[in-house]
């Protein structure tokens, strides 16, 4: 049921994670030993969903997706967290309902899509942008918006791979630039802050520009070979911030250098280009379409992180995929992969759509 | 195309097809994507690896925030209520602190360290980043600077940092006014821009120093500084200088302030003057007060024990947040709406007999005069305070006609004073009953609302307030404490006023008004005026007043009030409202003495002392006391 080569691929990035974070975290075993419990459980979850035929998948989509909707509307009312509502407590567990969307959503529509001939036309782009902007206008309202732009994504990257046609793409993206004025006008200040930081960090050294700036000494200092395994500066001197969960990056860059880094983009090439090529071998449009966009949505992870990690984006909070400390996305990406992996081993029984 | 009758004949082929086309272009986006993230990479780490690493070598050269000055406080005439003055304090880097609590227990040896600084140190230092500087002891003597710079080369990380410190001149006098700023705990950092408190160590924490903390506080300075292997500064690269707090310049007038403060002596209580119109403050007073100093140095657990559990409550702003009912100091408002709502005219006169009865019901709401004062009229019922007048007016008028007269003066709402934490008060009406007691309004209370007695409730503030509104003829400012902010004193009238709401009363006939200030003229002039005794020496100039009593217990009703008779804890509060001269008055006051007894007997001379001075008649005996 899995696929091995990609299995293989998942678990070396992982481990390549594990090792790295023993450097971050000041090489602190505990921290390892959580992260490769959550690995363990993260594996199972994604061998127990690749044995599940995708078929149950699309017939439970639009409830699957409901259930996500629901927990967002609660979390607006019940929801706990310092500053943001992100977090729901159902008394035997605390998870971000936001998870569930970066599943649901694209599942959600692909099934939208496959009830259809393809490539969808005006109305079908009209009637999935409802789709995705239900959940993504309730997620930055959180506010989260780095989390509601990933799912935003997730989504449109469906609709991407139905073939919607070249123009309505272009028109949907001028459309999407000219409302950016709209986007800033409803922005947090802190959020302003954020982009107004990105575009001038050393206008706030000591302050917002932090983060920044000292990631980008820790990579550059990094050089070709990195300055070895445990021996980050900038991390055991406490200059770079959160450095064993979003800014995990820098500190790989410091200690392995570019070669860590490029040999670290070619296992998350390999993999994505594993997920298209599974998605391919698909028989209906479903299973098609929600593993090419899980697998490109992965891609958008790595990019927004290694982007900001570099300075070429503004500092959002996502972690880097199977490298980053952290349990919730760990689990919840692995079980992506389950999906896709599903898509792929059940593709015969799937020949009538 | 051809039109499908209902489900379209899908062309799978053609789907995947597509599909494969679209992956294609995706993962070609994706290498692209990947190719330029290299780039960055390849840029940052090879091309730019020499900027870097010095950068990351020369985490020695760093920047080093400068505190601004705190801005200063000063009364109406130029009177410095809070000062900076210079001090030293001992700091530490904790970064370049080899052996950090081997350091904390050598120091504390050396320069007299308590445990609270420690943990204060401690608390602190998670707050901030590690190569930020942290207090550890403020306000170094000279023996102790002299005895740290003997050992200086012992402690690496560690110094003695000049910066100012806060001086409250007056002390108790205004603490309940200006507050005091205490040293910028974890708690506050949180909530401040911590930014631009890195190199402060301290906030205002209530007063007028938490109320303008923002105005107050500056803008942070930064240096690039160079330091050395231990951390010491060796010379300075770049330099913004902090920008210093802007001053702010009060309404208060601190000579009638700590004449205030004093004339209330041993008795707990509180004291607002405002200059009716402008609602500027001129005092305000809540006795006892505190040393706001001892604040500002840290107040060890004991003491600030003893202030938090005193009987007396000295950190409680009693004129700011103390809820009085307040008694006969209401029945000026009350006759005001009984004209305005017409149930009474000027010439309107009734019996009092002593007491008065809602029909049909036997209960007697008595006088505080056996056997009535006659035939009363508005400005009689206002000289003698003649309960059965206004316990008449009140039924007649009802309990929604009177609040919503009432109201009008801001009673039952808070002033909007420029402090953070003023009560509101309560002016009891039927929703409000219905809301806080779910009971239905009863025509007895009405009965008792008329002389300020049953659920009514109001800050010293709110008195002074409403006897602004009236001294102005029913228009005066929202009572403010701030006059300027800025640099520099505000130039009369040159200076941009800043636009503040105005309490005004609605459709107010100048004769009524006039009436109702010539009852409060007879109270202090009248020949049976209740507080008479005020004014026997005949004074150059005409004042307004009304004294009140607030019940601190109830009576049943046949008891009698025989005050030596009764506990001081037990007794009445004495209230007392005035404003002067009455034709133009530039003084409205609310005097509150606690368990004071009656009204016009402590609270009046009081009033009568402080428009003496504002008023500048008498300042010789003044000055002679």
């Amino acid at each position: 049921m899995l696929d091995l080569p990609l299995v293989g691929a998942l678990v070396a990035t992982a481990c390549f994670g594990l090792v790295v974070l023993y450097g971050a975290s000041g090489e602190d075993s505990g921290t390892v030993i959580r992260q490769a419990v959550r690995l363990a459980m993260g594996l199972t979850a994604m061998t127990v969903i690749a044995c599940i035929s995708p078929h149950l998948f699309r017939v439970w989509a639009p409830a699957f997706y409901a259930l996500g909707i629901v927990l967002l509307v609660m979390v607006a009312f019940l929801g706990e967290g310092r500053g943001a509502q992100r977090w729901l407590d159902l008394g035997f567990l605390r998870f971000q309902p936001s998870e569930i969307l970066k599943l649901s959503l694209p599942m959600m529509l692909a099934w939208y899509m496959h009830r259809s001939s393809l490539p969808p036309g005006w109305r079908q782009l009209l009637v999935s942008l409802v789709i995705v902007a239900v959940p993504a206008v309730l997620i930055a309202r959180q506010p989260d918006l780095g989390t509601a732009m990933l799912v935003a994504t997730s989504g449109l990257f469906v609709v991407f791979l139905a073939g919607l046609s070249w123009r309505l793409i272009s028109f949907f993206c001028v459309s999407a630039m000219a409302l950016a004025p709209v986007l800033w006008h409803f922005m947090h200040d802190y959020q302003r802050g954020r982009v107004l930081t990105f575009l001038n960090p050393e206008s706030d050294p000591l302050g917002s520009g932090w983060n920044i700036i000292q990631s980008k000494i820790a990579v550059g200092s990094g050089g070709l070979f990195g300055k070895g395994w445990m021996n980050s500066t900038q991390a055991h001197l406490e200059f770079l911030p959160e450095r064993s969960t979003d800014f995990v990056l820098a500190v790989l860059a410091e200690e392995f250098g570019l070669l860590g880094v490029l040999l670290l983009f070619a296992l998350y090439l390999y993999i994505i280009g594993r997920c298209l090529w599974l998605a391919g071998q698909a028989k209906d449009s479903f299973s098609r379409l929600l593993a090419g966009a899980l697998g490109l949505t992965f891609f958008v992870y790595v990019m927004v992180n290694a982007g900001m990690i570099s300075g070429l984006l503004p500092v959002v909070g996502v972690p880097l995929p199977l490298i980053s400390y952290g349990g919730t996305s760990l689990i919840s990406l692995l079980t992506s992969f389950g999906l896709i992996m599903s898509v792929y081993s059940h593709r015969r029984l799937l020949n009538r759509y | 195309m051809k039109a499908p009758a209902r489900k379209p004949v899908r062309d799978a082929v053609r789907e995947a097809a597509i599909f494969r086309a679209r992956a294609q272009t995706g993962f070609l986006l994706v290498c692209l994507v990947f190719a330029v993230l290299s780039g960055r990479y390849f840029y940052l780490q090879v091309i730019s690896h020499d900027e870097f690493i010095t950068r990351a070598e020369d985490n020695r050269v760093k920047y080093r925030a400068l505190a601004p000055n705190r801005g200063l406080i000063m009364d109406r005439n130029g009177v410095i209520l809070a000062d900076n003055r210079p001090a030293y304090r001992l700091e530490l880097i904790p970064e370049q602190v080899p052996e950090l609590d081997a350091t904390l227990a050598e120091l504390g040896e050396l320069l007299e360290i308590s445990d609270a600084d420690i943990q204060r140190f401690h608390k602190l230092r998670k707050a901030r980043r590690s190569f930020q500087a942290v207090p550890l002891k403020l306000r170094l003597d000279e023996a102790q600077v002299a005895r740290f710079a003997v050992d200086r080369h012992h402690f690496p990380g560690v110094d003695i940092v000049p910066y100012q410190t806060r001086v409250y001149p007056l002390g108790e006098n205004l603490a309940h006014v200006v507050g005091y700023v205490g040293q910028l705990d974890a708690d506050d950092l949180r909530s401040v821009d911590s930014g631009r408190y890195a190199a402060t160590s301290h906030i205002g924490k209530i007063g007028l120093e938490q109320a303008y903390e923002n105005m107050l506080h500056g803008e942070v300075g930064r240096e690039k500084v160079e330091t050395n292997v231990q951390g010491r500064i060796l010379r300075s690269l770049d330099k913004a200088p902090a920008q210093p707090g802007h001053n702010l310049y009060l309404t208060i007038d601190s000579t009638l302030q700590q004449l205030a403060m004093a004339s209330l002596g041993d008795y707990t209580g509180a004291i607002v003057a405002i200059e009716p119109g402008s609602g500027e403050v001129l005092a305000m007073v809540s006795q006892p007060g505190y040393d706001p100093n001892a604040f500002v140095a840290g107040l060890s657990v004991a003491d600030y024990q003893a202030l938090i559990q005193s009987s007396r409550r000295p950190l409680f702003n009693r004129a700011l947040r103390g809820g009085y009912e307040p008694g006969s100091t209401i029945k000026p408002y009350m006759a005001l709406a009984g004209l305005e709502n017409g149930i009474i005219e000027l010439d309107t006169t009734m019996m009092s007999r002593g007491y008065f009865q809602l029909p049909g019901q036997p209960r007697r709401y008595r006088d505080w005069k056996r056997g009535g004062h006659g035939e009363v009229d508005v400005v009689k019922a206002l000289e003698e305070s003649v309960n059965v007048f206004f316990f008449d007016l009140a039924s007649k008028m009802g309990i929604d006609a009177i609040h919503a007269y009432l109201d009008q003066f801001g009673f039952g709402r808070p002033t909007g004073i420029d402090l953070n934490g003023e009560a509101k008060g309560i002016l009891p009406s039927r929703a409000w009953k219905r809301a806080t007691m779910g009971e239905p309004w009863y025509p007895g209370e009405t009965v008792i609302a008329g002389i300020g007695q049953g659920f009514n409730v109001t800050t010293p503030l709110q008195l002074a307030h409403a006897s602004a509104v009236l001294a102005a003829r029913g228009e005066s400012g929202q009572p403010h404490l701030v006059r300027h902010v800025g640099f520099e004193p505000a130039a009369g009238d040159a200076d941009q006023p800043v636009a503040r709401p105005v309490t005004r009363i609605s459709a107010a006939r100048a004769d009524h008004i006039e009436a109702v200030i010539d009852g409060m003229i007879a109270v202090v002039h009248g020949k049976r005026g209740s507080a008479r005794a005020i004014a026997a020496d005949k004074p150059p100039f005409v004042m307004a007043g009304k004294s009140g009593t607030a019940q601190v217990f109830g009576l049943a009703q046949d008891e009698e009030y025989v005050e030596d008779e009764v506990p001081r804890h037990l007794r009445d509060h004495a209230l007392f409202v005035a404003f002067a001269p009455a034709d133009q008055p530039s003084i409205a006051l609310a005097v509150v003495v606690e368990h004071g007894g009656g009204g016009s007997t402590v609270a009046a001379p009081i009033a009568r002392q402080l428009i003496d001075a504002h008023l500048g008649h008498g300042t010789e005996e003044i000055a002679a006391q």
